[in-house]
This record gives structure tokens, C-alpha cells and sequence, in this order.
């Protein structure tokens, strides 16, 4: 079955639209959204967006795969993401990713068989007075090590 | 420095919210400018100060908004760069979680001032929690009359919105910025024609830095001598410098342009961490060329970083102690740009993976003669033959690593 946005999705996508004077230019928040509703952009939700915007299919695909933050496959309940960039890497943060892999069984670009992880290593995130630190979704995780890891990791169900 | 322009309220709580910054005097300058002032007026004003853009190129603020034609039949836009993209870089994430409302008077007159309606702020992806409070707080402005129709009653309209971005650096580059909002890939353009004449939408357009537009209050409000005073005469203000690495306390510290490295780090900072041993360090985010321990006994402003062969960029300082290998910085570095170009141009697209994957081997242990030369020769061939400035911000750091620490490398390429 093909997707559909909900209907408050819906709503909120017309308000976006109306503040550009040409419409694709919403397309990174009308992606973002669409992210955040059905979990990547695929072939399918390609053709919902083009759909919304009035261009085409590949325009959408154009855009999507320029930037790193918009998945073309599925990832897990919960996305970790390690910096790896100067600041992460001179307080440890390669051995961080490594006890990561060893704990999830996952190497970074992977995603657990349950489905509950993906690891990946990520460019400098902004937040480097907190180095060595991690996203997870959307929450920002500084000052790790590995006791800081495991408790991190048991508070996700 | 006793009185902060730009983080005087971060360690205030809930002073993001619109009743406290009204508490504290806010708005007052957005009064000021719009009740007393002429944009001819304001205009003077900033170019008076001196202040020079926060982003990474230094170019004087005022000099670029008298760059927009005044009279044309098309809109005008300001785009706000609040990409962040530059490793090592953290303080617009401070000004915006900390004073969304700073921001928003410095987007108002600024806009007043070139007679602008529409403003966006590019903010990068991963800030969603920071692009909630921005969009908290310009609906907050809304309501007390500071954005929207008639704005305080002097006929002024503007709107401002929130513009994620989605992961790519290139797109904090002014030109890549402007097509990335347009809904394109982010792939800089050719200059001239530059922004202010052509931009976004093929309309005149001011792109400045979340810091620089945050120092354009305290102008209005207390002069362009003053500001001058706070920094250099020829480079006006402070800057946010965000200290991170093997630092005791890395974060950032708002000091007047013109602060000695070595104090930031040992005075502000509190000295290197785990009683380590200073090795180098990068001055102004990851593009900046490095500088040896012994040469960071360096006044922090445009000019004197210039004349040291490196550049003040982002202000952002990356501490790396002795017990690092230069060879790992050499890989991080090298690995950034070749993930980051965008691929227009052939120098930088080959050559930042090429010089990558020379790195890379030479970290497995797989050295071979000729690899350092050839690295030179690669990022020589970048510098100066690419379309934007991401090329030659690429080709220098990893020349002066090379320049500054060819015995250490060496080692490692015949081990
Ligand atoms: C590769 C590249 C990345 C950049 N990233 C940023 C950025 O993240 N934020 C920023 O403000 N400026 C960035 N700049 C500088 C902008 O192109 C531009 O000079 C700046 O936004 C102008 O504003 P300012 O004059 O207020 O500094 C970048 C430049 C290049 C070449
Ligand atoms: S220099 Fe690099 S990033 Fe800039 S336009 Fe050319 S390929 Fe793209
Ligand atoms: S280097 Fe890791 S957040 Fe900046």
C-alpha cells in the first residue's frame, strides 16, 4: 500500500509550504517530516513528496541522497551516532565506537536483527565542549565513556 | 573583559523566554533602531564598528549590506547561517539556545536596515531541539508585536522562519546555503554574481552568521565606538571562542578580539587536561592551518592569524596534546574533506579522497616513498583551482600538518 501523510501532518506541511515563494523549496522540511512519519525516504515516499511539491520523482531523489541525515533504507528504534571528528577522537571516541560494536554486536553502517539499533560514526556534531559525545535519535549524549555508555543503553527499552 | 556583548544571560535560566528577556530591557534596541533611527542611520553605525562576520571570512558587515541595491522590484531576503558545520565550532548553538531573542533584534534591524521582509534561518539538522526554541521564540515575538505587519507601529513587516538543513557541511558555504534553501542539492555557485545582487530566489540577499547579527544590538544601543573599544579599532567587538580537546575546561569564552591564544587556553581554560603535554593547536576550526606549541603565543584577531599563515575561521580552538599522533589528526582532517566535498570540482573531489586514501595507508602500516610528496603535490593542485572555498579549506590544513610535522609523518611512512 502506498503511504499517506496523516491528516495533522497534512496540515502542517501546507503551513510549511506557504511560507517559500516557489514550493520546492520546502522540500527539506516536507522530507523531514516525512522521515519522521515513515521512517526513511524510499521509492515510495520519493513519489509522495514529488506528489506534494509538483516536481519530479528524481528531483526528490536528487536532493534526498545529497545529505547524510535522510535515509533511503530503514533504521532502528534507536540510531546511534558516535563523532568521530578532532575534538570526539582526541578524548577517545575510537574506542568508544569500538566497545559500542562489541556491546550491540553491530559494526558502524549496520543495524541490529531486532531492529532496536543502528550504529554509525558521524562528522563533528556541534557539541565538542562535550567530547567525546553521541546522538541518539535526537537527544545529544557528552562526556562519555564506557560506564556512562552502558547506562545510557539500559534506560532504552 | 568585565562587560559581555553577546553572553552576559546565558547563565541565566528560562532567559530564552520572551518575559524575561522583557525583564532584562529587551527589545530596547529594536526600539531604538525603529523609533529614532533611519536605516541610513544604522548603516553608518555598523560600518562605523567595525565588525567583521563571525563565519569564517571576516568581512566587514556593514561594507556587505551596502553591497544590496536599494531600489528593485524584487523581494529582498536575509538568510541566517546557522549551519554550524565547522569541526570544532559549538558557540551559535549557545547563542541561540541561550538568547533566541538576541538573534531575533539583530534579524530585525538588520532587516530594517536594507529594507528586508523576509528572513530565514538555515539552522543545521541535528540542532532540532535549538530550531524548537528559535521557533518558540519567534512565535513569542510575533505575539508582542516585534515581528509580523506595522512592527512597534513604524510600518516595518517582516517574517522569519526556521529552515532546517539535513547534513552537509558544504551547505554552511553562503552560495551552497542559498541553493540548498531554493530545494536543490547543496552545490555552491560560481561568483560573482555575488548574493547581495543576485541570491536566493535570483533576489539581493545578506547571508551573515548568527554571531554577527547577535552583535548588532549592542551597537545600537551603545554606539560603534564602544563596540570598537571592546575588540580593535579595525576588527570591533568580542568573539565567542569555543575551546575544546585536551583542555581542562573545554566550552566556550567570550573575550575581545585581540586575546592571546596561550591565555584562552591556559588562563580560561585552565591548562591542558591529565597533566598532559601541549602539542599543537588548530585556531579557528578544522580549516584553520595548525599551529606548533611554541607558536601559539598569538594575539586572536583576523590580521595577526593571517600573518601567522593560518586564520582566525570560526574562532574555534582544538587543543591536541603530545601523546596524539599527528598522523590521526592528519586522517580525521583528510577524511572530513574527502566526505564533505561536494563534487563539482574535479581538484577537490579526486584529490581530497585521493589524499585520504594515501593517509589511510599510511595508518595501516603501508607507507610507501613518495606518499608524502604526493599529498603535497595533490592538495597544491586544489589550492586555488576550485569553485568555492572549500577546496583551498581542505588543501591548507592538511599542507601545514604536513609542513609542521614532516619527521613525525615520516616515521610513520617508513615503519
Ligand atoms: C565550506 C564552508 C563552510 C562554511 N560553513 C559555515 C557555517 O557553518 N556557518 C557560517 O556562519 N559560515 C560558514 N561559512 C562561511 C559562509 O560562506 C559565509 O562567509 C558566512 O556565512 C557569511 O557571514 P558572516 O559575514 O556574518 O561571517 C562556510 C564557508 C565555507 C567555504
Ligand atoms: S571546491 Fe569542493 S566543495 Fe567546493 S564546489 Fe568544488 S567540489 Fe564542491
Ligand atoms: S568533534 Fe565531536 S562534536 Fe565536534
Amino acid at each position: 500500500m502506498s503511504p499517506e501523510f496523516s491528516d495533522k501532518t497534512k496540515k502542517k506541511l501546507e503551513e510549511i509550504i506557504s511560507r517559500y515563494s516557489r514550493k520546492e523549496a520546502a522540500i527539506l522540511p516536507v522530507l523531514h517530516l516525512t522521515q519522521k512519519e515513515f521512517g526513511c525516504i524510499s521509492v515510495e515516499e520519493e513519489k509522495l513528496v514529488a506528489e506534494l511539491l509538483d516536481i519530479k520523482p528524481i528531483q526528490v531523489r536528487e536532493v534526498a541522497t545529497f545529505y547524510t541525515m535522510l535515509n533511503q533504507m530503514p533504521v532502528g528504534k534507536y540510531y546511534i551516532q558516535v563523532c568521530s571528528n578532532l575534538s570526539c577522537s582526541l578524548l577517545g571516541a575510537e574506542s568508544l565506537i569500538d566497545y559500542l560494536t562489541e556491546k550491540i554486536g553491530i559494526k558502524p553502517g549496520e543495524t541490529t536483527q531486532d531492529n532496536k539499533f543502528t550504529l554509525s560514526t558521524v562528522e563533528c556534531l556541534g557539541a565538542c565542549e562535550m567530547a567525546p559525545c553521541m546522538m541518539i535519535n535526537f537527544d545529544y549524549h557528552g562526556n562519555l565513556d564506557k560506564k556512562k555508555i552502558d547506562k545510557i543503553l539500559e534506560g532504552l527499552k | 573583559m568585565k562587560e559581555k556583548i553577546l553572553s552576559k544571560h546565558f547563565v541565566l535560566e528560562n532567559f530564552y523566554k520572551i518575559d524575561v528577556y522583557l525583564q532584562k530591557k529587551g527589545y530596547q534596541a529594536v526600539k531604538k533602531a525603529l523609533n529614532e533611527k533611519t536605516p541610513e542611520n544604522i548603516l553608518e553605525e555598523v560600518k562605523a564598528a567595525n565588525l567583521r562576520g563571525r563565519g569564517g571570512a571576516g568581512f566587514p558587515a556593514g561594507v556587505k549590506w551596502s553591497f544590496v541595491p536599494q531600489q528593485v522590484d524584487k523581494p529582498k531576503y536575509l538568510c541566517v547561517n546557522a549551519d554550524e558545520g565547522e569541526p570544532g565550532t559549538f558557540k551559535d548553538r549557545y547563542i541561540m539556545s541561550h538568547d533566541p531573542h538576541l538573534l531575533l533584534e539583530g534579524i530585525i534591524i538588520t532587516s530594517y536596515c536594507v529594507g528586508i521582509h523576509t528572513a530565514f534561518i538555515y539552522i543545521r539538522g541535528e540542532y532540532e531541539a535549538v530550531a524548537l526554541r528559535l521557533e518558540k521564540a519567534i512565535s513569542e515575538a510575533y505575539k508582542n508585536g516585534f515581528l509580523g505587519k506595522n512592527i512597534l507601529e513604524s510600518g516595518f513587516d517582516l517574517d522569519v522562519y526556521v529552515h532546517r538543513g539535513a547534513g552537509a557541511y558544504i551547505c554552511g558555504e553562503e552560495t551552497a546555503l542559498l541553493e540548498s534553501l531554493e530545494g536543490k542539492r547543496g552545490n555552491p555557485r560560481l561568483k560573482p554574481p555575488f548574493p547581495a545582487s543576485i541570491g536566493l530566489f535570483q533576489s539581493p540577499t545578506v547571508i551573515n552568521n548568527v554571531e554577527t547579527l547577535s552583535n548588532i544590538p549592542s551597537i545600537i544601543l551603545k554606539g560603534a565606538k564602544w563596540f570598537c573599544k571592546k575588540g580593535l579599532p579595525e576588527d570591533g567587538g568580542t568573539r565567542i571562542f569555543g575551546v575544546s580537546g585536551m583542555v581542562k575546561k573545554p566550552g566556550i569564552y567570550e573575550l575581545s578580539i585581540g586575546t592571546n591564544l596561550k591565555d584562552i587556553i591556559f588562563k580560561h581554560a585552565k591548562g591542558m587536561a591529565e597533566g598532559k603535554k601541549l602539542k599543537a593547536v588548530i585556531p579557528g576550526g578544522l580549516s584553520a592551518p595548525i599551529l606548533k606549541a611554541d607558536e601559539i603565543d598569538i594575539k586572536m584577531d583576523f590580521d595577526s592569524l593571517v600573518n601567522a599563515n593560518s586564520m582566525l575561521g570560526s574562532a574555534a580552538i582544538v587543543v591536541i596534546d603530545e601523546d596524539t599522533s599527528i598522523l590521526d589528526v592528519l586522517k580525521v582532517v583528510t577524511r572530513f574533506y574527502s566526505h564533505e566535498s561536494c563534487g563539482q570540482c574535479t581538484p577537490c573531489r579526486i584529490g581530497s579522497s585521493w589524499i585520504n586514501k594515501i593517509v589511510r595507508r599510511i595508518c595501516d602500516g603501508k607507507g610507501k616513498n613518495g606518499d608524502i610528496d604526493n599529498i603535497i603535490r595533490l592538495a597544491s593542485n586544489i589550492l586555488g583551482n576550485t569553485l568555492c572555498p572549500l577546496g583551498d579549506a581542505a588543501a591548507m590544513p592538511i599542507l601545514a600538518i604536513i609542513k609542521k610535522f614532516r619527521e613525525e609523518i615520516e616515521s610513520y611512512v617508513s615503519n
